[in-house]
Formats: C-alpha cells, structure tokens, sequence
C-alpha cells in the first residue's frame, strides 16, 4: 500500500539550519509499521534522511519519535492505524535537542537517569549471605523494570515542556525502582537519603499528574503512578516539610471533615501558613478573587452525612489522633 | 432527560459562575439534574495519592448513591470526570469492588457497578444530540474564533475514558464550538496541562504553562478559549495577569467555561452566566459577539 509521511526535518550543516517540513510517499506491506515507511524514505527516495532504529521489535527503544503529535514507537505502530486526514505525521521526540531530521540528543536523558544514582545502596554492615529479594517484591518491580529508556514520556512530559530542570517521568520512575527495591536503604528497604533528594525541587513534587507519560510509555511502565508512589513513600518516610505534601494533607483533611474541597484555606495550607513571603504572593489574586465575586465561600459547610466520609477515612485510613 | 448531578468543589467555590450557568442551559436543554447532597469530593487525584483505595471507595460511595436514585450521574469538571471514570475503571474488577462494598455496607450502600459518569460536554453529544443544541442557538459567535482547551483528564488515560467505544470524544469540544456558530482555533497546547495541579509546588513552571498555552492560542488569532474543566478556568484566567508578567508579554485572552460559551449563543446575558466574575476582561469579545448591550 501507498502510505504518505509528512516528516519534520532538520539539517544542522543548511546555510540557515531551519526545521522544515517535507512529504513522502513510499509503498510498504498492507501490515507496514511506520518504521519501515521512514526506513524506505531513507533507502529509496533521500539517503541522508536521518533516523534511529535497531531491533524493529519495540524492545531496543531506539526510535521513539513524535506520530500525529505523540510520542511513541515508529516500530510499534502500524502505518495504516496512523493515518489522519490521508497522511502520518512524523516529528523528533520532543523535550530533547534535534541533532538532525529524527535523531535527538539524549545527554540530557541519560544525565537525569545518571542524576537518580541508578544502582542498589544499600546501608548498614555488610550482609553476610545473599540478600534474597521476595518474589513479591520483584514482581512489583517487573512493571517499571520494562523500561526501555527510549524517552517517549519525556518527549510529552508537560513540566520538561516548561522546565529543563525537571528530573522527569523516566529518571523518576528509575528511582521508584530503587526506592520500591527492600535491598535499598535501611535495613527496612527504606530510601530515606534518596526520598530526601527527591523532594527537592526539580523532584517528584513538580509533577503535573497530566498523564501524558503514562499514555505514551509503550512499555505500561505508567511512569507517573510511580511518582504518586514515591510522593506515598516520602510522606510515609517523614519528608512532609513541602508544599507538596502540606497540599495532600491539606487536602485531604478537608475532604475528610467537611467531605468536599475548602479551597479557601488550602492554599495557605499548601504554603505554609508562616511562609508569610509567599502568602503575601497570593494576596493581590486573592483581592482580585474577593472584588471579582470569586472568592471561595468564607463559611465551609459541611455536605451532608459528612460524618459518614469520615467514618470512611477512619476506616481506611486507621483511625487519626486529631 | 434526567442526571444525578455532580457539580465538583470548585463550581462552588473558586469557580462560583459555573454552577448557575450550568442550570440555566441546562433548563434550555431540557436537562434535569438531581443533587445529590451527601456525594463527596472525588479526592481529584490528590488524595488518591495518599492513598487510593480511599479516594475508590468515596467515588464508589457517590456511584451507589446515583445508583439508588436510578439516574446516570453528570459531571461539569474534568477532573472529577476523568478521577471517577478511573475510579470506576478500577472497580470493574469484582474483587475489588467487593472489598469496596464492604466498607460502604455500615452506611446501607452497595455499588453494583453500573454508574458512568458523563462530563456534559459528552452527554451533550451523546445523549443530547448537537441538533437538538443547535436548535437552541439563537446568537450564533459568528466571526468568533475560539481556542478549545480540554486539558489533561478529559482526555487521559483513553482506556478508563472509553474512547474506544466513543471515538467522538477525542473532538468534543470541537464540535461544540462549530455547533454553537464559532470557528475552532486548533493548537498544539490543546491537551496539555494548564499548570494548575502544580500552582502552590512551582508556580514559576504553572504560570509558564498558563503564558504558553494563552500565547499560542491567541498567535493563531483566537478571540477566547472554551474549556469543561474549572480547575483549568481558574488557573487560565484568574492566574493570566500573573502569567503575562512572568512571561513579559501581555495576554488578554478570555478563557470562558463551556456552558458560558453555549449560554452566550443560546442568547442568555453575560451576567447570567457571570462573565462578570472573570479576571480577564470579557468585554470586547461581548461586543464582537454583539452581546455586550444586554449585560
């Protein structure tokens, strides 16, 4: 079958590097993935169309790239489910520096993974025999152990889109992969110097919870229930002293007591409420809220039966000593 | 047709002109919506962090109560859309919702699984039919060109969405715009997040997404954004002034809820859908729909 690609290239050595775009159209087999139309571009129509492949079986992670818009797998995905309006647009994946057509730069990958310190550290006298991990365990790794490094979720990843520094879906879920491990940390298996690290900013808490990795990740590697999981660890391992974690608390004591959100008081909650800098930040919003009729009512009513949702907390939760 | 009506905290609270401009298009649609005054906060993803069976369980808990009152529950949030589908995604696996039901006995309620949620931008489409809004447009936003903004939980993760067996939710929000007479503005910021979940962690990172997706939209020349989600509303347009001056670069873009935009059309006033209460000035674009006179 015809299958037509409309690519965003990018060649460094033009007397005005600019990227273009450029449309292809190349003949593959009716059940032809996307990878073999762009690898028959290179082979029949323009020898110095760029691109990263190797194994052509979604396990080398070598070509993700942006289709229609999102990042995923050019091996994985069959051309003609990724047709839209007649043509299959092909982009570099994003958050990373094009270095020509397809191909990105991934220092900064593998600098954040690097970053992440990706290696058992153990602490404590040396053990005397093997540590033997439990099934379990391992088995609760399996899932983020699949990953394939190839950056689709960081190709999406909202907060990178805004904010280099952010340590990102990939380094993250790495780390849960330690974190998770009972051969990291204390004798527990509990990653207090890496929970600890990982709060700072540029960590777990600048997560959006958009989503966007756990849709692309070709792997189920779902690397943002990871970073809910790690956030569930470092307030579980005594790292509360962030915005973050006070804006969980705070949260959910609200809905705990009332049974819906007081908006009101959750962002001084969140900040703080002695973080007087910060507070004063919000004050000329909260003015314009308060002027505009858009402040959040001052009188938090309860919903009805809110007894019974706290009950449910109790329950759930074990009970609290308020 | 009749809902259980789930509103959301923020309809009530930071976002207070959503709620009645809801009922009042509502009533034009002949849409009746039922309270449900003892539902709970679904938790929006924030509590279930801490811990999500809770965060289940609540969402179970608001299901059962739809459940006994024989209705199918309606949703004006995008978070809570997409938080209680994926709740409800989860307690599709009987076990689960058998431990579930086990924790909603002592209140005398059980889940049987049979609640699906609906945002009313899809129960618009779905159930409503456009023809039927359509028929109600008294002042189509001719010459209007507006931005769709759906953000990020009402359009992921697709599989706890069913956008499988609703493929004409992928362009929703489209479609209401064209029904409602505006020309869309298509941008790639469209499903991106509007920074709102990280406002008091990085409000430095939230504002750049709010400048980001408001520049984008209003470069390719749109006169207003639409959005189904209020968190998106609050962070878009009570935090653009702030965004602007992050950015360097004024913005001005009227970011209007959904119901608004279709209340604009249906002919309803400004002040009845409480475009007063915005932060971004509303009124050219009034005046370009031809509605500022009646405000």
């Amino acid at each position: 079958m015809d299958v037509t690609l409309r690519v965003k290239r990018f060649d460094p050595e033009a007397a005005e590097p600019e990227p273009y775009w450029q449309d292809f159209t190349v003949n593959i087999e009716d059940n032809g993935t996307v990878l073999d139309a762009l690898i028959k571009i290179r082979e029949d129509i323009d020898g110095s169309f760029s691109l990263r492949c190797s194994c052509r079986s979604s396990i080398c992670g070598s070509c993700a790239m942006r289709i229609n818009g999102h990042a995923g797998l050019a091996c994985k995905i069959q051309a003609p489910t990724a047709i839209v309006n007649g043509v299959i647009t092909v982009e570099p994946a994003g958050n990373m520096p094009v270095v020509k057509d397809l191909v990105v730069d991934f220092d900064s990958f593998w600098d954040k993974i690097m970053e992440i310190e990706p290696y058992l550290k153990p602490e404590g006298p040396e053990p005397e025999a093997e540590y033997i991990a439990s099934n379990e365990s391992m088995l609760h790794l399996s899932g983020v152990t699949s990953c394939i490094m190839c950056g689709a979720c960081v190709s999406d990843c909202t907060v990178m889109e805004v904010d280099p520094t952010f340590l990102g879906p990939a380094a993250l879920a790495k780390a849960y992969r330690f974190t998770a491990d009972p051969r990291d940390g204390d004798e527990n298996g509990v990653s207090k110097d890496r929970l600890e690290e990982l709060t700072k900013p540029s960590g777990m808490w600048d997560c959006t919870r958009c989503m966007e990795c756990v849709t692309v990740c070709p792997k189920g590697v779902a690397p943002m229930d990871r970073i809910m999981a790690l956030r569930d660890q470092a307030m579980a391992a005594g790292f509360t002293n962030t915005n973050g974690a006070r804006h969980t608390e705070a949260f959910s004591e609200s809905v705990e007591h009332s049974g819906w959100l007081d908006e009101l008081r959750l962002v001084p909650k969140s900040v703080g409420i002695t973080n007087l800098s910060a507070l004063a930040g919000y004050a000329p919003i909260a003015i314009q809220a308060l002027t505009h009729g858009k402040m959040p009512p001052i009188i938090h009513k309860k919903i009805e039966k809110a007894g019974n949702v706290r009950k449910l907390f109790d329950k759930i939760e074990g009970p609290k000593r308020h | 047709m009749k809902y259980a009506f789930f509103p959301g905290c923020v309809s009530r609270g930071g976002c207070p002109e959503l709620y009645p401009a809801t009922k009042l298009i509502c009533e034009k649609l002949e849409i009746e919506l039922q309270e449900m005054p003892a539902a709970s906060c679904t938790g929006a993803g924030v509590l279930q962090e801490k811990n999500e069976l809770l965060g289940d369980t609540l969402n179970a808990r608001t299901f059962a109560m739809a459940e006994a009152l024989d209705l199918p529950i309606l949703t004006i949030c995008s978070t809570c859309q997409g938080v209680m589908s994926q709740a409800n995604h989860r307690l599709k696996d009987p076990e689960y919702l058998a431990k579930v039901n086990g924790y909603l006995a002592d209140e005398g309620l059980e889940y049987k699984g049979k609640a699906n949620p609906k945002h009313l931008l899809w129960v618009l489409i779905e159930d409503i039919g456009l023809d039927k809004l359509l028929s109600l447009i008294t002042r189509p936003l001719a010459g209007i060109r507006m931005a769709p903004f759906y953000g990020c939980y009402i359009v992921r993760p697709t599989d706890a969405l069913e956008f499988e067996e609703h493929p004409e939710r992928k362009d929703a929000l489209e479609k209401i715009i064209e029904t409602i007479g505006a020309t869309v503005v298509d941008f790639e910021g469209k499903t991106r997040c509007c920074g709102f979940p990280i406002l008091t962690i990085n409000e430095r990172n939230s504002m750049a997404m709010v400048s980001k997706h408001t520049l984008e939209a209003k470069d390719l020349g749109a006169d207003a954004m639409i959005t189904p989600c209020p968190l998106c509303h609050l962070n878009l347009d009570s935090f653009q002034p702030k965004a602007a001056a992050q950015a360097g670069r004024p913005i001005g873009l009227p970011i209007l809820h959904m119901p608004q935009a279709i209340g604009l059309a249906m002919g309803l006033s400004p002040k009845e859908m409480g475009l007063q209460r915005h932060i971004v000035n509303t009124k050219p674009l009034l005046m370009k729909i031809g509605a500022e006179a009646s405000s």
